[in-house]
């Protein structure tokens, strides 16, 4: 069964990591990461070509971890795959015992470094999921196709983003994602508990019942705050965040220490985990250390969870 | 209508190539209308012709040139005049039904078919409909989402919109936003609400055609 199923239906509090297959074929530094996250974390998502930038096919990336012992999640987006392609790599997946999945729309090719790249779009993320439900209800394919052997069941998940406007567009589509089959939810990363908890009272209003996963970017310092806040959706940090970073730049500056901000952006999301751990405001954290998978479990020590 | 752009006259005259002779065909529908087929676009094709030493033996317009009969009785002309090649300035649909009128003469096309539109002001097409075959217009308050979200979603947006813009183009406003905004102002949210039915694609192999006359 699906570790991560396991955990955030038991009640405890999930932990999960995010990580990208390489822009290239050397799992290295993956797998460097995949050890030092190796028992702190439930899983770990495996972006799907994040940004519309190619790397690795994540399904590559899913069976290495999950042979190194490190729970994976597949992240499927519709941009480059059909339905057949997607169903495909999910029976691939199952045979190599991956059983955690996250439906996305994906970022289009046009945003990313392949822009000549046909976008597909055969399904999107509540496509994706009702596909994969009915293949498990019915044991058959896409097609209506008997699958040998019966079909594999994946715990699936999908993402919403808190910060929007207008708020009933995702709370909607948020409704049918989980009716579509989603049992569990990331969010995009959190900056203000304000804002969190403003999204959480719509979705209680909407009587949607899901497991939600608080997503929380630890920041490295200002410039990559302010560049996140112009040109990442659905993401706000707060000024007085930003001010605080680039005071301990200038800090560091000032005394000859290097890092200071990026150890302050730890203690940040620490805190953050911390207070929507301590507050039950959600059932778990999905930390996107964005390159920076190494600090996770340090992060998680300073809020004080473990898994 | 059918929206078409001129293509580089380079293009065209190196289709046409060392013909001697050419015969012009233009469409005095959507073409004209999008001033890529019309009879001033005809005459400066000519003239662009006739400069490189070409001999313009005819010119005609159909009135669509989309439809065979009528593409028939015009291309008689443009067949006694017996032009090396045929230069046809209509969609690509045009292009295609006056070739088969041409008695096996070369026929090039002079313009690029774009999308259907919608004209919003003298000249100024939008985009507005990608033949999806499924009009899905009746639960999204009259605004396509198949074209105007760039990711043809159909169960509501992405999370890609910033202030109000697609992530793909943000000189574009978000459809599903617009979507969500008209049927706000229509009462009619609740359209929202469920989940679309996948029609899927095994009905869209194309190429198509549709009878009214049995099979
Ligand atoms: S939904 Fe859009 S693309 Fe499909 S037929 Fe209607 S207008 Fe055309
Ligand atoms: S931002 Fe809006 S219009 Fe653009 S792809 Fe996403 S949902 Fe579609």
């Amino acid at each position: 069964m699906s570790i991560l199923k396991e955990a955030l239906e038991s009640g405890k509090f999930g932990v999960t990591a995010e990580m990208a297959p390489p822009k290239g074929y050397d799992f290295a530094e993956q797998m460097e990461a995949a050890e030092v996250l190796k028992g702190k974390v439930h899983a770990v998502n495996v972006t799907d070509m994040q940004s519309a930038c190619l790397k690795a096919t994540g399904l590559g990336l899913c069976i290495k971890l999950k042979q190194a012992g490190v729970e994976p999640i597949l992240q499927m987006t519709g941009r480059d795959r059909n339905r057949m392609a997607l169903m495909g790599d999910a029976l691939a997946a199952a045979g190599f015992g991956i059983d955690t999945m996250l439906a996305l729309t994906g970022d289009h090719p046009v945003v990313g470094d392949c822009r000549d790249s046909k976008p597909v779009y055969d399904l999107d993320s509540v496509g994706i999921l009702k596909m994969l439900t009915k293949m498990e209800e019915t044991g058959c394919d896409c097609g209506g196709n008997e699958i040998a052997g019966g079909a594999p069941k994946f715990y699936k998940g999908a993402s919403v983003t808190p910060l929007y406007d207008p708020m009933f567009l995702q709370v909607n589509k948020l409704r049918q994602k989980v009716e579509a089959g989603a049992m569990y939810i990331q969010t995009q990363g959190i900056f203000d508990l304000d804002v969190l908890k403003r999204f959480l009272e719509e979705v209680d209003k909407a009587g949607i019942k899901t497991h939600i996963m608080a997503g929380i970017i630890p920041l490295k310092g200002a410039g990559g705050a302010k560049y996140m806040n112009e040109n990442v959706p659905g993401i706000a940090v707060p000024q007085e965040m930003i001010d605080k970073l680039a005071a301990a730049a200038a800090e560091g500056k000032e005394k000859g220490i290097k890092g200071l901000p990026a150890k302050l952006g730890m203690e940040m999301a620490a805190e953050m985990i911390a207070k929507i751990k301590d507050e039950k405001l959600c059932d778990g954290v999905h930390v996107m250390a964005i390159g920076a998978e190494k600090n996770v479990p340090t992060i998680l020590d300073l809020a004080g969870v473990s898994v | 209508m059918i929206i078409t752009q001129k293509k580089p006259i380079e293009e065209v005259m190196a289709m046409v190539g060392d013909a001697k002779t050419v015969a012009i065909v233009g469409c005095n529908s959507c073409a004209t209308a999008c001033q890529t087929g019309g009879q001033p676009q005809i005459d400066e094709l000519t003239k662009v012709l006739e400069a490189a030493g070409k001999k313009v033996v005819a010119t005609t317009i159909c009135d669509y040139c989309c439809m065979n009969l009528g593409v028939k009785s015009k291309m008689k002309a443009i067949n006694a005049a017996n032009p090396d090649v045929v230069v046809c300035m209509s969609c690509g649909d045009g292009v295609q039904c006056v070739a088969k009128n041409a008695n096996n003469k070369p026929v090039y096309p002079s313009n690029n078919t774009m999308y259907l539109g919608e004209a919003v002001r003298f000249g100024v097409w939008e985009e507005s409909c990608r033949f999806c075959g499924q009009c899905v217009l009746g639960s999204t308050g009259a605004i396509c989402p198949i074209t105007q979200c760039a990711k043809s979603l159909v169960n509501g947006p992405c999370g890609g919109q910033k202030n109000g813009k697609c992530e793909v183009n943000p000189e574009n406003p978000c459809a599903w936003i617009k979507i969500y905004e008209r049927l706000n102002a229509t009462g009619e949210l609740d359209k929202l609400s469920k989940t679309r039915e996948d029609k899927g694609y095994g009905d869209f192999a194309y190429p198509r055609t549709i009878s009214l006359r049995g099979k």
